[in-house]
């Protein structure tokens, strides 16, 4: 380490490294999605047994979730906490290098296990206790680096988006021991049984399952956003105490709301009311981080006009502001009869999971590429800005089928006729979902093509090429280019 | 407050301990009362854990993912008690590890499917959905019926869910892959396997007589759905 007043050299090896497999995971995890849609749509493609959408869906939730948005997660943290503490990984290099292979090995077991029906039925835990056991070693060692970073940084401030990253990784720890306590049945086997039966194991999982929502999908993402928003912009975050006040309303109020999974079911009603309260409550400190970073840009709007990557950044705010809004409505008691086992879940998720947690990742990384190799800039950024608009009115088309689908689903499972039977048969009801199906596999394949165009132009910067090109915006921009 | 804020963004110790503390309240408030306020799991009569065979059953349910479809969780509202049955008891699900409550309906709720068709229109349905409901989206399970199955381990099973808290008995952890072969076969002696176990469908589930399959198991598991709890003695009570 030398002592010269330079920057630091930083390890961007392993940043590179978990760049590329989130791009990777990404396209894998948005193939599978519109195959698992396709099917919904045309039951004659659960091909076999390995290909069935019960074993494949899990594949599909894994690769996006921790797959791509994990890779994408530990990837940035590792890019952030380096640059804000101006300090080296610690541990360095070994253990970065061991929790890139190592997070890349519990992919493929848990990917593996899921094809070959190897599932604990847990949502967003499916693998099994071979696969957690190796997950809490890696996970152990990222917590190692990233606290140990953090400790011998050279900042006298911790910067907030490290805030959100380290209750992220502590509570993702957390989550994951306790859900996954279980005793496997043979050593030499796959299979064993969860600590917690019925009433209590329901509770357990979806106080795990929101809270992969609130910190993973969430608290993570908000760690992205808190660097690479003000960079991009190149201004200091809106309201510092407003990220103190949010940072901390958030991560105590998420895990409360658990319960809103579990509305009207048999667990009991003093639990349902509280989660439900909360979630209502966490609506505010949501709003808080999307304020914060929409607001970064307040004096410097003009930006959106030519920083397609910047549109990226603030598009997914805007859909992180969408779903935390629609989230605590669906979390009442009224809207949940409703919503709950339709569709509306369904978009619901994909609004958040496809505008938020996607569109701030691609942000990043088209943020990162051209840092990390060195490159004078994208390839291309007109490409971007295609992949933009076509990925959104992906979103735009899954999000809006869902809805149609959703709600009508549940009007019609509830509708009685004028002798006061129930109106239509249950099969009736799937009949009605199939044109909604077929718009959804669409926006799969209309979102994944943006995806692609990312991976064209990624992998055209990696070359050194630059695409000749009028800036974006130009013809509009303050001062034409004229000869 | 924010001067006070000032250390914990000095030192990473006391953020990664406050932070700890902020996100372990809201679990522990709401998770271990479970455990311990006897209302939460309501005295009924009837529940018995599952036969070895239905065992074997669920974990093919698990196995496939049919959770991600179906939920097993009726809610009390007029339709849904219509039409599917009394609404779920969180005592219902008691000896499930894990439970198979489900979040999304894309098929219909399971929680009380057992009795409700024949024997031969699971096999139908199971090998090709379309077959008896045009419109299913659900995908064909015909390979079931290949896969024989001896409940040789099955035991093992029984003694690890008695370790996470299922009460059965040394008998039944002896017994168990006697009763597994005696539940699936057609005209086998179940006069053991009654005593062992209460309300237990038996005989030739998957049409093959000559053979115990996974088939079988699945099926012998959806019979008995929802099947158990004594209805008519059973008295709402306030939780
Ligand atoms: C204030 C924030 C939020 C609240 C209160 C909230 C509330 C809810 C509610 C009430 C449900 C439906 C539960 C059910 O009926 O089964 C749900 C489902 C879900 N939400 Fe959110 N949501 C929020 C934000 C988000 C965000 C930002 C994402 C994604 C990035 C997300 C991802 C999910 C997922 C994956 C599910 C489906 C869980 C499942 O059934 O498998 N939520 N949420
Ligand atoms: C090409 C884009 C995508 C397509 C076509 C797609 C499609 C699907 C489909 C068909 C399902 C099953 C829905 C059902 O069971 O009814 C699903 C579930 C899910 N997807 Fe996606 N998906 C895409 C991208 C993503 C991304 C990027 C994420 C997360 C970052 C995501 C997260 C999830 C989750 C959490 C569920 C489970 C929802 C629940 O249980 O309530 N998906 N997706």
């Amino acid at each position: 380490m030398a002592t010269t007043a330079q920057e630091p050299k930083y390890n961007e090896t392993v940043v590179k490294l978990f760049t590329l497999a989130a791009i990777f995971w990404g396209v894998v995890g948005f193939l599978v999605g519109t195959f698992i849609a396709f099917q919904l749509a045309f039951p004659e493609l659960n091909l076999n047994e390995y290909f069935n959408f019960g074993r494949l869906r899990p594949v599909h939730t894994s690769a996006v979730i921790f797959a791509f948005g994990g890779c994408a997660l530990l990837g940035t943290s590792f890019y952030v906490v380096q640059r804000t503490c101006r300090a080296r990984l610690f541990g360095d290099p070994w253990l970065p290098m061991f929790v890139f292979i190592g997070y890349q090995i519990f992919i493929l077991l848990a990917a593996s296990g899921y094809v070959l029906g190897i599932t604990q039925s847990r949502e967003y835990a499916e693998p099994e206790w071979y696969t957690d056991l190796w997950l809490t070693l890696v996970w152990v060692a990222y917590l190692v680096v990233f606290m140990g970073t953090l400790i011998k940084r050279k900042e006298p401030h911790i910067y907030v988006a490290n805030w959100f990253y380290l209750a992220f990784i502590v509570t993702i720890a957390m989550l994951h021991i306790v859900n996954n306590l279980s005793v496997p049945v043979s050593f030499f086997g796959t299979k064993s049984y969860s600590l917690f039966a019925g009433v209590q194991d329901a509770l357990t999982q979806w106080w795990y399952g929101h809270n992969a929502v609130g910190f993973f999908l969430t608290a993570g993402f908000l760690g992205m956003m808190y660097y690479f928003v003000p960079k991009q912009i190149g201004k200091p975050v809106y309201s510092y105490r407003l990220s103190i006040i949010h940072f901390w309303a958030l991560i105590f109020l998420y895990i409360w709301a658990g319960p809103h999974h579990l509305h009207y079911t048999a667990l009991p009603d003093w639990a349902q009311t509280l989660g439900m309260v909360f979630s209502v409550m966490l609506w505010m400190p949501s709003w808080g981080g999307m304020i914060n970073g929409i607001m970064t840009l307040s004096g410097a709007w003009d930006k959106l006009r030519t920083d397609p990557v910047l549109r990226f950044l603030i598009i997914s705010l805007s859909f992180y502001g969408m779903s935390t809004f629609e989230g605590p409505l669906m979390s009442i008691k009224s809207v949940n009869a409703l919503s709950h086992y339709t569709d509306w879940t369904i978009g619901h998720v994909h609004s958040g999971a496809l505008g938020w947690v996607a569109f701030i990742s691609f942000g990043a990384i088209y943020y990162l590429v051209p840092k990390l190799w060195k490159r004078e800039r994208l390839y291309s950024l007109h490409l971007v800005n295609m992949h933009l608009w076509i990925s959104t009115l992906g979103i735009v088309m899954y999000i809006s089928a869902m809805w149609v689908s959703g709600i009508m689903q549940g009007l019609m499972w509830r509708a009685y006729n004028d002798y006061g039977f129930l109106t239509y048969s249950f099969a009736e009801t799937v009949e009605q979902m199939h044109p909604y199906y077929v718009i959804r596999a669409l926006a799969g394949v209309v979102f994944t093509s943006g995806a692609l165009i990312m991976v064209y132009n990624v992998w055209r910067t990696l070359k050194g090429d630059l695409r000749k090109e009028a800036p974006i915006g130009a013809a509009t921009a303050a001062k034409p280019v004229t000869a | 407050m924010y001067s006070l804020h000032k250390k914990t963004e000095k030192n990473a110790i006391l953020l990664l301990v406050g932070t700890l503390i902020v996100v372990s309240i809201g679990g522990l408030v709401e998770i271990v009362p479970l455990f311990f306020i006897d209302s939460t799991i309501e005295k009924v009569s009837g529940m018995r854990p599952y036969t070895p065979l239905e065992l074997a059953g669920r974990n093919i349910y698990v196995r496939e993912g049919c959770y991600l479809c179906h939920s097993q969780m009726i809610r009390p509202f007029r339709d849904e008690v219509e039409r599917y049955g009394h609404y779920s008891l969180a005592a219902e699900s008691m000896y499930d590890h894990p439970f198979q409550w489900g979040s999304k309906r894309t098929g219909p709720d399971l929680a009380r499917v057992g009795g409700r068709y024949s024997n031969e229109w699971h096999v139908a349905h199971l090998k090709h959905p379309q077959d008896v409901v045009p419109e299913s989206v659900m995908p064909s399970y015909g390979f079931l019926s290949e896969k024989e199955i001896d409940g040789a381990d099955i035991s093992a099973h029984l003694k690890t869910l008695r370790m996470v808290g299922v009460p059965y008995t040394d008998d039944q952890i002896a017994h168990a892959t006697e009763d597994f072969k005696a539940q699936g076969t057609a005209d086998a002696d179940t006069g053991n396997l009654l005593s062992r176990y209460a309300k237990v469908p038996t005989g030739d589930f998957d049409g093959q007589p000559d053979k115990l399959t996974e088939m079988d198991a699945l099926i012998a598991y959806m019979q008995m759905l929802g099947t158990l709890v004594d209805f008519s003695v059973y008295e709402p009570q306030e939780r």
